[in-house]
C-alpha cells in the first residue's frame, strides 16, 4: 500500500510530529492516524466520529507517554532541575510580596530561600508559583509545586485524605475579625445578622460558620478567590466584616486607603498552625524542609545570625553549634545535603527571629509581636527538636 | 481502483473497504485500552498518593455558610445539598438571562433595522460597544464599579418604603402562603385551560369563516377576572411581608444580592448584543418582496412583521439562536470573579477546596455543565423543529 498523504496533511504531520516529540514508540501510532485519514478520505465515507476518536486517541497517547516520564524523588529532581519550585501566595504583605523590581520578599517566601540555601547553597535558586487558597493543593497535588509554603492550616482532613503532608509550623496564628470602625463595633459577639468577606476554599469558611453556630448566630458569608478581592469588598461596604488569619488582617489592613478606620476585633476564634507542605509519599524530600524550617529556629535559640555565622563556624566552642553548623557530625550528609547547609542557610536568609523581624516584626511595617511564635523558652510554642 | 469496489470483499490491506474497517476496528481498540489505562493509571496513583477518592464525601457533612441558596441550607447540611444549591443558583442566572437577552436581543436587532436614524444608530453603538468587551471584564464593572459604589444599608435608596437598593442588593417585600393561596392557584388553572380553549375557538373561527377575533382582549379578560373573584371570595392568596433594616442588614422580604444582579446584567448585555446581530440576519434574510406582497395583501405594518416575516426569519434566527443561549450558560461561570455561589465557585471551588477531590468534582462539574446544555440543544432543536419550513 502507497502511503500518500491525503487532503489533510497538516493533522498527519501535526500527530506524527507530535508522537515523534514524546515517545518513539507512537510513531506506529502516527502512522496509523495518517494511514486511516488518508484512507477515509480515499472511501468518501469520512466518518466524523472515527476522525475525532483518532485525534483523541492521539492525544491522550502522547500524555500518557510524557506521564512515564516522572519518576525519581523529588529531591533528586529538584537537584537535576536546579531549582525549587515553590508555591506562595497571591501577594499578602509580610508573607510574600513582590518588591518594586520584582523580587518575592517575605516570612513565607524565606523557607522557599532557606530550602534553596540548604541543596544549592545558593538562596536565589527558587522558582515561584503564586496561587490562590483554591489552586495550592491541586498544585502540589499534581507536582506543579515542589514545596507549598503559604499560610496554609494544618488541619486533620488535609493531613488524612488530600496526599500531602505538614513539615512544619511557620506560624501559629488564630482567626480574627476586622471591621470598619463607624459600625461601632467591640466584639464579635455583636455582629449577629452581619455580612462577611471571606477568602473561598480556606478553614475560615469553615471557623465562621462553627462560632456563629455554636453561639447562636446569624450569618451571610460572600467567598471571593483572591484575598485581595475580598479587601476590595470590605471597603466598598459589600460586607460588615471581614475575617481571616489575623496574620493576614495586620497586613492586608495596611493596603487599604484608610487603614485607621478598621480595628481587628479581640476575639480569636480558632487555632491556625500555618505550616509548610510537601507531597505524601517522599518522606526524604519531607525531612529536607522539616530540618530547614527546624535548622532555622535553632540556629536562632543557639544565637547564631545572619551576622555572626561567618566566624561562628571557626571559632566556636559550644558542641550544639558545631553540630548544627555542620563542624561536628553528619547531620547534613544524612539528608543529602552539603554538610554546611546549615551556615548557607543562615547566612543568606537568617534564622528564625531574623526573618520574622524583617518580614513581620519590628523591622517592617507590620510591628507583630512574637507572641505565640516567640521560642519555647522565652514564652512562645516554637520548639526546634534537637541536632544530634 | 474503481473496479476493485465492485469486486467480492477480500480479506486482504489492497481492499479499500477492508483497510477501512480495519482501521476503524483498530482506532476503536486503541480509544479504549488508552482510556482504561488513564483510569487505571489515576486510581493507582491515587491510592499511592493516599489521596481519598469516591464520592462518599457527598455525604459528608459541609460546615461552611452559602450567601444565597433557593432550597433550605443549614451548615451542617451535605455535600450532596451544597452540589444542588450551585447547580440551582447557576440554573437561576441561566434562566434569568436567557429570557431578558432574547427580549433585549429582539428589540436591539430590530431596532437596528429602524428607518429612525437615531434609533438606528443607538442601537448601532450597543452592539458594537458590549460585543467587543470581553463578559468577564463588564461582571466585574457592573460589581466593582455599579453595585459595590451604592450606599449601605443604612443609607439606601428606599423607594416608597418597599424597595431598598443598597451595596447589599436590592430587598424588596417577599410574599409568603396564607389561606387564599391554593384557591388561586386552582382559578390560575383555570384561567389558562379557558384561555387556550378560546384560542383553539377563535382559530377555528378564523380559519373557516375569516372573521378575527380579539384573542388578546379576551385572553386578559379571563386571565385577570377569573382568579381575581378567587381573590374576592377566598381573601388574598399570599401575605406580603417589607424588609425592615435590623441591625446590619434588611431582615424579611426578599433579597437579590448584588452578585446576582451584576452576573445577570452583564449576562444578559453582552448576550443580548450577539442576539441583536443574529435576529437582525434572519430579518433581513427574508426578502422585501414578501413585505410587499403583504402590504399588497392589505395587511398592516404589524401584522405584516409577525405574521410573515418573523416566522419566515425565526427559522434563519433559531440555530445559532441556540448557540447563545449555550454560552449564556457556559458564561455563568465567570461568576467565580465576584463570589456569586454557583456551580464553579461554589462546588469546583470551595468544595474541591475543602475536600481535595478535585477528580470527582471536576468530572461532576463537568457533566452538569454539559447536562445544561444538552437540555438547552435538545429544546431548541425540537422547536426548530416545529418551526420549520412545511413543504407542501
Amino acid at each position: 500500500m502507497k502511503l500518500s498523504l491525503g487532503r489533510r496533511p497538516f493533522c498527519c504531520f501535526l500527530s506524527l510530529y507530535v508522537g515523534l516529540s514524546i515517545y518513539p514508540c507512537s510513531l506506529l501510532a502516527g502512522w496509523t492516524v495518517c494511514a486511516a485519514i488518508n484512507e477515509s478520505n480515499k472511501m468518501k465515507k469520512a466518518n466524523k466520529t472515527v476522525k475525532v476518536g483518532i485525534s483523541i486517541a492521539g492525544l491522550a497517547l502522547a500524555s500518557v507517554m510524557s506521564m512515564s516520564a516522572m519518576a525519581g524523588t523529588t529531591l533528586d529532581n529538584v537537584k537535576k532541575k536546579g531549582f525549587v519550585q515553590c508555591g506562595i501566595s497571591d501577594g499578602l504583605p509580610g508573607f510574600s510580596y513582590a518588591d518594586t523590581k520584582g523580587n518575592f520578599n517575605g516570612f513565607d517566601v524565606d523557607v522557599c530561600k532557606a530550602v534553596a540555601a540548604a541543596i544549592f547553597g545558593d538562596s536565589s535558586k527558587v522558582k515561584y508559583t503564586q496561587l490562590t487558597a483554591k489552586e495550592r493543593f491541586t498544585a502540589l497535588q499534581s507536582g506543579e509545586v515542589d514545596l507549598l509554603s503559604r499560610s496554609t492550616t494544618w488541619t486533620s482532613s488535609r493531613d488524612g485524605s488530600m496526599g500531602i503532608l505538614f513539615a512544619g509550623v511557620a506560624y501559629y496564628d488564630g482567626q480574627g475579625f476586622l471591621v470598619n470602625k463607624k459600625l461601632g463595633v467591640k466584639s464579635a459577639k455583636e455582629l449577629n445578622g452581619a455580612t462577611f468577606c471571606i477568602q473561598a476554599g480556606t478553614v475560615t469558611e469553615l471557623n465562621l460558620a462553627d462560632y456563629f453556630r455554636a453561639n447562636g448566630l446569624k450569618f451571610t458569608p460572600i467567598s471571593f478567590d483572591t484575598s485581595d478581592e475580598s479587601f476590595k469588598a470590605l471597603e466598598s461596604g459589600r460586607c460588615d466584616v471581614l475575617t481571616s488569619d489575623q496574620s493576614q488582617l495586620y497586613g492586608q489592613r495596611l493596603k487599604l486607603s484608610a487603614p485607621n478606620d478598621y480595628a481587628v476585633l479581640p476575639e480569636v476564634i480558632s487555632k491556625e498552625p500555618l505550616t509548610t507542605a510537601v507531597r505524601r509519599g517522599d518522606e526524604e524530600w519531607y525531612s529536607v524542609v522539616r530540618w530547614t524550617q527546624i535548622a532555622m529556629l535553632n540556629a536562632e535559640e543557639l544565637g547564631v545570625t545572619s551576622k555572626n555565622v561567618g566566624d561562628l563556624v571557626k571559632n566556636t566552642k559550644s558542641p550544639d553549634v558545631a553540630r548544627l553548623l555542620g563542624v561536628e557530625g553528619s547531620l547534613g550528609k544524612d539528608l543529602n545535603l552539603p554538610n554546611d547547609w546549615v551556615v548557607k542557610i543562615v547566612s543568606q536568609v537568617g534564622n528564625y527571629g531574623e526573618s520574622f523581624d524583617r518580614n513581620l516584626g519590628e523591622g517592617s511595617d507590620m510591628k507583630i509581636k512574637r507572641g505565640l511564635n516567640a521560642l519555647w523558652n522565652q514564652g512562645g510554642l516554637q520548639y526546634g527538636p534537637p541536632v544530634r | 481502483m474503481q473496479n476493485i469496489s465492485h469486486a467480492s470483499y477480500k480479506l486482504s490491506l489492497s481492499d479499500p473497504r477492508f483497510r477501512a474497517l480495519l482501521f476503524q476496528v483498530v482506532t476503536v481498540v486503541v480509544v479504549l485500552a488508552i482510556g482504561f489505562y488513564l483510569l487505571h493509571n489515576t486510581q493507582t496513583n491515587l491510592q499511592h498518593r493516599g489521596i481519598t477518592s469516591g464520592f462518599d464525601f457527598l455525604e459528608r457533612s459541609a460546615g461552611f455558610g452559602i450567601a444565597q441558596h433557593l432550597i433550605p441550607y443549614e451548615e451542617a447540611n451535605s455535600y450532596a445539598r451544597v452540589f444542588l444549591i450551585g447547580l440551582l443558583n447557576t440554573l437561576l442566572v441561566t434562566f434569568i438571562g436567557i429570557v431578558l437577552a432574547t427580549l433585549l436581543g429582539f428589540i436591539i436587532g430590530v431596532a437596528r433595522l429602524s428607518p429612525n436614524w437615531m434609533i438606528n444608530k443607538l442601537a448601532t453603538v450597543y452592539v458594537e460597544t458590549f460585543r467587543n468587551i470581553p463578559p468577564l471584564l463588564q461582571i466585574l464593572f457592573w460589581y466593582f464599579a455599579v453595585f459595590l459604589t451604592l450606599p449601605g444599608p443604612r443609607g439606601s435608596i428606599n423607594i416608597e418604603d418597599m424597595f431598598f437598593i443598597s451595596n447589599r442588593g436590592l430587598n424588596m417585600p417577599g410574599a409568603s402562603m396564607t389561606d387564599g393561596f391554593w384557591p388561586f392557584v386552582v382559578a390560575l388553572v383555570l384561567a389558562l385551560l379557558a384561555i387556550v380553549l378560546m384560542v383553539r375557538y377563535a382559530n377555528k373561527r378564523f380559519e373557516t369563516t375569516g372573521e378575527p377575533f380579539h384573542k388578546f382582549w379576551v385572553g386578559l379578560l379571563l386571565f385577570i377576572g377569573i382568579p381575581g373573584v378567587s381573590t374576592l371570595l377566598f381573601g388574598n392568596p399570599v401575605h406580603w411581608e417589607v424588609p425592615q433594616l435590623e441591625g446590619f442588614n434588611f431582615v424579611g422580604g426578599w433579597a437579590l444580592i448584588p452578585e446576582l444582579l451584576a452576573l445577570t446584567l452583564a449576562l444578559t448585555i453582552y448576550t443580548a448584543a450577539f442576539i441583536a446581530e443574529i435576529v437582525r440576519s434572519g430579518i433581513r434574510s427574508v426578502s422585501h418582496g414578501q413585505t410587499e406582497a403583504a402590504r399588497s395583501l392589505g395587511l398592516r405594518e404589524g401584522p405584516t412583521l409577525r405574521k410573515v416575516i418573523i416566522p419566515q426569519a425565526l427559522r434563519v434566527i433559531i440555530p445559532p439562536l441556540t448557540s447563545q443561549y449555550l454560552n449564556l450558560a457556559k458564561n455563568s461561570s465567570l461568576a467565580a470573579g465576584i463570589g456569586y455561589p454557583e456551580m464553579v465557585s461554589l462546588f469546583a471551588g470551595t468544595v474541591l477546596n475543602q475536600t481535595g477531590q478535585a477528580i470527582e468534582v471536576i468530572a461532576i462539574t463537568m457533566s452538569v455543565y454539559l447536562a445544561i446544555s444538552i437540555s438547552i440543544s435538545l429544546l431548541m432543536n425540537s422547536y426548530n423543529k416545529r418551526i420549520a419550513l412545511i413543504e407542501r
